[in-house]
């Protein structure tokens, strides 16, 4: 059999165009299914066998709209940040945030009615970073903390009680540091990016006050951030692990007697330790200190580029607020998270004994949340500061002087904004 | 006949070129309006706001930090690069036997991908612990760990960066080394043996190095440019979920936090990254020039 030319050119474009229709055609929008209504809903790839089996479940059993659930993997927030200046982004997408920018730029729609009556049994702490205004433009779906976790053989053997203060975690990460085992690990990188704003509420200060200023225009925030240097001066860190300070490979390994991590981490810690650990919040520092955990939560939240935002809305509140439990069932069934219905983690037995328990606690107690206020700029200058004060030595009141300068700009440009 | 010929070309070149202009320029062209817009979290943006963007950016001590970053990142790799893998093409160019698997041994890193490097020099070879090979070698000598990427004092992480880059690159420019020393014409060698030249430095300096003149231009500017868009392996090194350390962060990385990352700055990126270009373009312009590009030996 012989081809032509022009038989092969109108294949060539029939196959073309196929290519081309089929590109992109699964946004998961348009006619047809259930009730006539299509929703996209993308989550952000969780580490725990099970849960993305969980949440296209949940979508299943959802009747009046056909939901597609999108898992993806990479660098999540990136991904919807770009997607969301597009029409073929996600109607419905869980977020950490949403942002002050995507606030204020009105990529996200306001879902301050599907908390009608509810509004309470929420947990204020992560209610709050998603509200503007009055308005709450993100349903918080679980609440993660992270603590310290220390094992308790080896402070026994070193004579070290578990540290409440700074100075004493200091002396304490040193006191344990040996040739195979050191003291503590905040990440690789010391803890700047971890940590954030946590040394500063532990010495009493905050990152934005309420009147909307940098809240560590203050001589204690430098001193805290001062003794984090001290902690990498005295060789007391563990630095270069294989997993950084999310994976509690490196304590479960023994290679650090502390570390800073996750409440995601504590199933693991406890299948391989059994009892031999406990946590702590983020010991406080002077007089005006208190002990600190920072907590947060991804949210639900409805893309305003949505075609049928009607429909997005009504499913967030069917999954996010009336089904309490698949809420339970996604907080605890695979990995470990706490409800963010305060209801919900009050019940959940779970979260009644032992470290899980002293984990609530003290995200009831002693949690902050990012205030909304604390943009991305504002973030990378305080971190790129404490980087520099950790590592180089760098003088945390000049440092910490160029950082207040940099967030008064930002929060002067997010107020001129709204 | 030249009808056909021309309708042949636009089927063959036509869906390229449509690619590269919906693909390259006119997002090129978009972002250069966006740079003089406020463009937070939109691509559309309505606030025009001139050259506020470039000026921030210019003042910006991350980016001009990111710009110092680059060049001491360059002025390791570009003459370390250039170096290793002429002596790699020398020594290859040499071999009478097996010269075809020599050449592959170290031509086939180029095939490996930046970022799956980047995460074996990490997490194998150059992670801080004892059990890591860099440090397992270092305790046969009994020296302690060292902390290879968390270290700023000495800044240790400069030799994962670069030995990581050189692992990957030297191999492709030797080929293009080797391929310049295959043309040098031998009379000139058997001349030089006749004129009493002994083989070894002086011929490479008078003979081989100015036969290689115009591939090491080549060379020169391709590493030049390569260095100046380093991205995979210091963000796949260096980078965290929480961030990036300010010590390593290239032009592109810090751009790529303030366009794409939770920044969404697309006015300020797009700014930087005009400026990033116009600095390429006015080092690789007086880096030809200096180097006199496509002049001919006898000028």
């Amino acid at each position: 059999m012989t081809i032509s030319r022009r038989t092969l050119l109108g294949a060539g474009a029939g196959i073309g165009v196929g290519v081309v229709s089929g590109c992109g055609s699964n946004t998961g929008r348009g006619g047809g299914g259930l009730g006539g209504t299509r929703l996209a809903q993308w989550y952000h790839q969780y580490g725990e066998p099970g849960t993305e089996q969980a949440v296209k479940r949940y979508a299943a059993a959802y009747t009046k709209a056909r939901v597609t659930v999108q898992w993806r993997p990479g660098n999540y927030d990136q991904q919807t940040a770009a997607a969301l200046l597009t029409d073929s982004g996600p109607d419905v997408f869980e977020v950490n945030g949403p942002s002050l920018d995507q606030i204020q730029g009105g990529q996200v729609e306001d879902l301050t009615a599907l908390l009608d009556g509810v509004e309470d049994d929420f947990n204020p702490a992560v209610l709050a970073p998603k509200t503007y205004q009055g308005k709450v433009y993100g349903i918080p779906q679980t609440v993660d903390t992270q603590m310290l976790y220390y094992r308790k053989s080896m402070l026994r053997d070193a004579g070290v009680e578990p540290p409440q203060t700074l100075d004493e975690l200091v002396d304490s990460a040193q006191k344990l540091t040996g040739n195979k085992v050191k003291g503590l690990f905040l990440g690789n990188d010391g803890g700047a990016g971890v940590l954030g704003g946590t040394p500063l509420y532990a010495a009493g200060l905050r990152l934005v006050t309420e009147d909307g200023k940098a809240g560590f225009d203050d001589p204690a925030a430098a001193r805290a951030l001062g003794k984090l240097r001290e902690l990498y001066a005295r060789k007391a860190l563990l630095l270069g692990a294989p997993t950084d300070w999310s994976d509690p490979s490196a304590f479960l390994q023994g290679l650090t007697a502390m570390q800073w991590s996750g409440l995601w981490a504590l199933p693991q810690v406890q299948k391989e330790l059994g009892d031999d650990f406990g946590v702590l919040p983020f010991p406080k520092d002077g007089p005006a200190g208190k002990p600190t955990v920072p907590v947060g939560a991804y949210g639900a939240a409805v893309s305003a580029r949505s075609k049928d935002k009607a429909a997005a809305k009504a499913y967030v509140k069917w999954l996010w607020v009336e089904r309490t439990d698949y809420q339970e069932d996604f907080a605890l069934g695979y990995g470990f998270h706490i409800p963010a219905r305060i209801s919900l983690a009050k019940k959940a037995g779970k979260l009644r004994t032992g470290a899980a328990a002293d984990a609530v606690r003290f995200a009831t107690e002693h949690g902050y949340a990012q205030p909304l206020l604390w943009t991305p700029a504002s973030q990378t200058a305080y971190q790129d500061a404490l980087s520099r004060i950790i590592k180089d030595g760098a003088n945390p009141e000049s440092e910490l002087r160029g950082v207040v300068r940099k967030v008064s700009a930002e929060l002067d440009r997010v107020k001129h904004t709204s | 006949m030249r009808r056909r010929r021309a309708l042949w070309f636009w089927v063959f070149v036509g869906p390229f070129a449509a690619g590269l202009a919906l693909f390259t320029y006119v997002p090129l062209l978009w972002s250069v309006g966006l740079s003089f817009f406020d463009a937070h979290n939109t691509v559309t943006p309505t606030d025009f706001v001139g050259l506020d963007n470039y000026t921030a950016m210019l003042k910006d001590g991350a980016f001009t930090g990111s710009l110092r970053t680059f060049l001491v990142f360059t002025a390791f790799i570009v003459p370390v690069t250039f170096a290793l893998s002429l002596a790699l093409a020398l020594m290859v160019n040499r071999v009478r036997r097996a010269q075809a698997f020599f050449r592959s041994v170290f031509f086939l890193p180029a095939a490996c991908s930046y970022v799956v490097a980047a995460l074996i020099w990490k997490m194998s070879i150059f992670n801080g612990v004892r059990f890591g090979l860099a440090n397992t070698l270092l305790g046969l000598f009994g020296t302690d760990s060292v902390a290879w990427l968390s270290t700023t004092h000495p800044p240790w992480y400069w030799l994962v960066i670069v030995t990581v880059r050189l692992w990957l690159q030297a191999g492709f420019y030797m080929i293009l080394f080797l391929a310049g020393l295959q043309r040098i014409d031998p009379v000139l060698y058997e001349a030089a043996a006749v004129d009493g030249a002994r083989p070894g430095w002086t011929v490479l300096r008078h003979i081989t190095l100015p036969q290689l003149r115009a591939t090491s231009v080549a060379v020169l500017l391709l590493l030049v440019i390569n260095a100046f868009q380093a991205f995979d392996e210091f963000y796949n090194l260096l980078s965290d979920a929480r961030g990036y350390p300010p010590y390593a962060r290239p032009p592109l990385v810090y751009l790529y936090y303030t366009a794409l990352g939770q920044g969404q700055n697309l006015g300020l990126g797009s700014a930087g990254a005009v400026i990033l270009a116009l600095i390429i373009a006015i080092v690789t312009v007086g880096q030809a020039r200096w180097l006199r590009l496509g002049k001919s030996g006898e000028e």
